[in-house]
């Protein structure tokens, strides 16, 4: 039992930490304050997990799975909450916004994306993505003044409660023709006796929840709304974290009936399928877009079609690219959602045309949004070229070099829109007056920058953590201590 | 007439499948958002129906955390209904279009 405490120490510090920071808001009501304790606890969360990676096994009558995996997840997380809440600050201020439920609320959102990575069970899975995907509709709504955040609030809570209860039955079809919650234990009654009907058509309602989520096509559109209406940071806490986050509960879920969709041509199928649609339809649909959020928002599309190959793949190696490409995507994605919304100002300066000569005001902000957007587009030395060379390879190796193909293609065609924004900044002159912005956070881009070229040059490291941390959820059968 | 596992089963699909279509047909957001409700309601009803008939207590531990989410969520989204009413003093959805592309 003390095992079961050491074990979920993360997920355990975070509950605790975002009760302590709502008594703290709710006695000295100071954002500022809130906002350093936000930072803090996500330093905190994110270096237990760091501490914990070696520990695995199950916890709590094997409500929890913790291992390798879902600490790389949570530091993921952390990273995520804490880079957005670093870059919220003067956006908040611009808006007038800037109040500290905003900390605590992302705090609540990251506590629900660990319990959604670390779920052994259907009720954890679908407590974790509630928490946070309940979360994420105040944080798309919080600007209550503004009637564009308003809508995008509106139409990301009914679709995600509509996905929401897709997904719920689901699982109760599950729980129907297996008798069992625990996923291993639903593992392990399908494979003694054949899936049923029943089963499928609930893991297909399961999956269809999940690609709400992730923003797959189909179930895409409501994806540049949100993005466009939510405050900027929020969107690129919801385009990163929790797209990291539904992606870990696919890998687990997917992880432990591998023995039976492995024998399945037609999940293979469909799943490269919507990979194959959500790349496309994502990387075509940017090129028509000429505001920054709105672009970014289908490349985020885009970017979970990518990912899904790696499901498709149905490999560890898959499943690690897709860890590794999680990562760098958090960086560079929040990296490029942190320079729009430090420029952005009351819904100006929002079109690739506005960052005219950027290089000449702000250099060093403008070679870090070029690092971020050749990274997106997938250019060798950096970070997104490693994921997704390590996604498609996989692909390859699972003898679907179609869809890895067609990945390629379709990130060719994807540079079109990340270059253009990289035009606008370094080759034309700029119009009007100067972009201003506080010096400080062009620092902290240039770092997060440095970061993804990093993960791109020294990516081996990385991978073989990722590699390690997937062995754990590879083995659906094994039993806590 | 006894009731067997498949009459509930029936019953909580056709509640799902009107939540469904209510959802995908009706523009008042608060009525989308009712039939949402039914939609989780349904799916409680199957989670007791499955609990009862397999004599295993998991379905029903599961109704109550979908209560409890369930009413999570009706605060966020009518507090969100609010917040759009003040500013449009409409919720009809099919006005509510100024973000598109």
């Amino acid at each position: 039992m003390p095992n079961d405490y050491l074990l979920s120490l993360p997920i355990l510090a975070a509950a605790g930490w975002s009760v302590l920071l709502i008594i703290l808001e709710a006695m000295l009501s100071r954002a500022a304050l809130t906002r350093v304790f936000a930072m803090l606890g996500f330093a905190l969360v994110g270096g237990l997990s760091v501490i914990g990676f070696p520990l695995q096994g199950l916890a709590f009558s094997e409500m929890l799975r913790i291992g390798g995996f879902q600490h790389f997840a949570n530091i993921i997380f952390c990273l995520s909450g804490l880079l957005v809440v670093a870059l919220s600050e003067k956006y908040l201020d611009d808006e007038n916004v800037h109040y500290g439920e905003y900390y605590i609320v992302a705090f609540i959102s990251v506590v629900g994306m660990m319990l959604l990575a670390a779920a052994a069970n259907m009720a954890i899975l679908f407590i974790g993505l509630e928490m946070m995907s309940i979360a994420l509709y105040v944080l798309a709504g919080l600007m209550r003044r503004d009637v564009r955040s308003n809508e995008a609030a509106m139409k990301y809570f009914l679709l995600g409660a509509f996905a929401s209860g897709l997904l719920l039955y689901g699982i109760s079809l599950i729980y129907g023709a297996t008798g069992e919650l625990a996923l291993h234990k639903i593992a392990i009654a399908i494979q003694t006796g054949s899936a049923s009907m029943l089963f499928w058509i609930g893991f297909g309602l399961l999956i269809t929840g999940f690609l709400f989520k992730i923003s797959a096509v189909p179930f895409h559109q409501w994806t540049p709304d949100v993005y466009d209406g939510s405050p900027t940071p929020a969107a690129a806490f919801m385009s990163t974290g929790a797209k990291a986050a539904a992606f870990s509960a696919l890998i687990v879920v997917v992880t432990n009936f591998s023995t039976l969709l492995q024998n399945s041509p037609t999940w293979s199928l469909v799943i490269s399928s919507i990979a194959l649609a959500t790349m496309v339809v994502g990387n075509i649909a940017a090129l028509a877009q000429e505001n920054l959020k709105r672009m970014l928002a289908y490349s985020s599309v885009a970017h979970a079609g990518y990912m899904l190959v790696g499901i498709a793949a149905a490999t560890p190696d898959g499943y690690s690219g897709i860890m590794f490409y999680t990562l760098v995507y958090t960086l560079m994605n929040i990296g490029a959602f942190g320079v729009v919304a430090l420029l952005e100002s009351k819904e100006n300066l929002l079109l690739a045309s506005d960052y005219a000569g950027l290089f000449k005001h702000r250099p060093m902000l403008a070679g870090a949004m070029a690092v971020f957007m050749l990274s997106l587009a997938g250019v060798p030395p950096l970070g997104g070229f490693i994921g997704k060379y390590k996604v498609f390879a996989a692909a390859v190796d699972a003898k679907l070099t179609w869809l890895a193909l067609a990945g390629v293609l379709a990130s060719a065609v994807s540079a079109y829109y990340y270059l253009r924004v990289v035009y606008f900044m370094f080759m034309r002159d700029p119009v009007g007056e100067a972009i201003s912005a506080p010096a400080t956070s062009s620092l902290a881009f240039a770092l997060i920058a440095v970061a993804v070229v990093l993960l791109g040059v020294f990516p081996t490291e990385i991978l073989r953590i990722t590699d390690a941390a997937l062995k754990f959820a590879q083995l659906p059968t094994q039993t806590g201590f | 007439m006894q009731l067997e596992l498949n009459h509930y089963l029936w019953l909580s699909a056709f509640m799902f499948t009107v939540g469904v279509v209510g959802v995908l047909v009706r523009r008042n957001a608060i009525v989308i958002f009712m039939c949402i409700e039914l939609m989780l309601n349904a799916v409680n009803l199957s989670f007791i129906a499955f609990s009862h008939f397999m004599r295993d207590i998991q379905g029903q531990l599961m109704v109550f955390f979908v209560m409890t989410v369930a009413a999570a969520e009706a605060a966020v989204g009518l507090a969100i209904v609010i917040a759009l009413f003040r500013n449009k003093q409409t919720v009809n959805i099919d006005e509510i279009n100024i973000l598109k592309g």
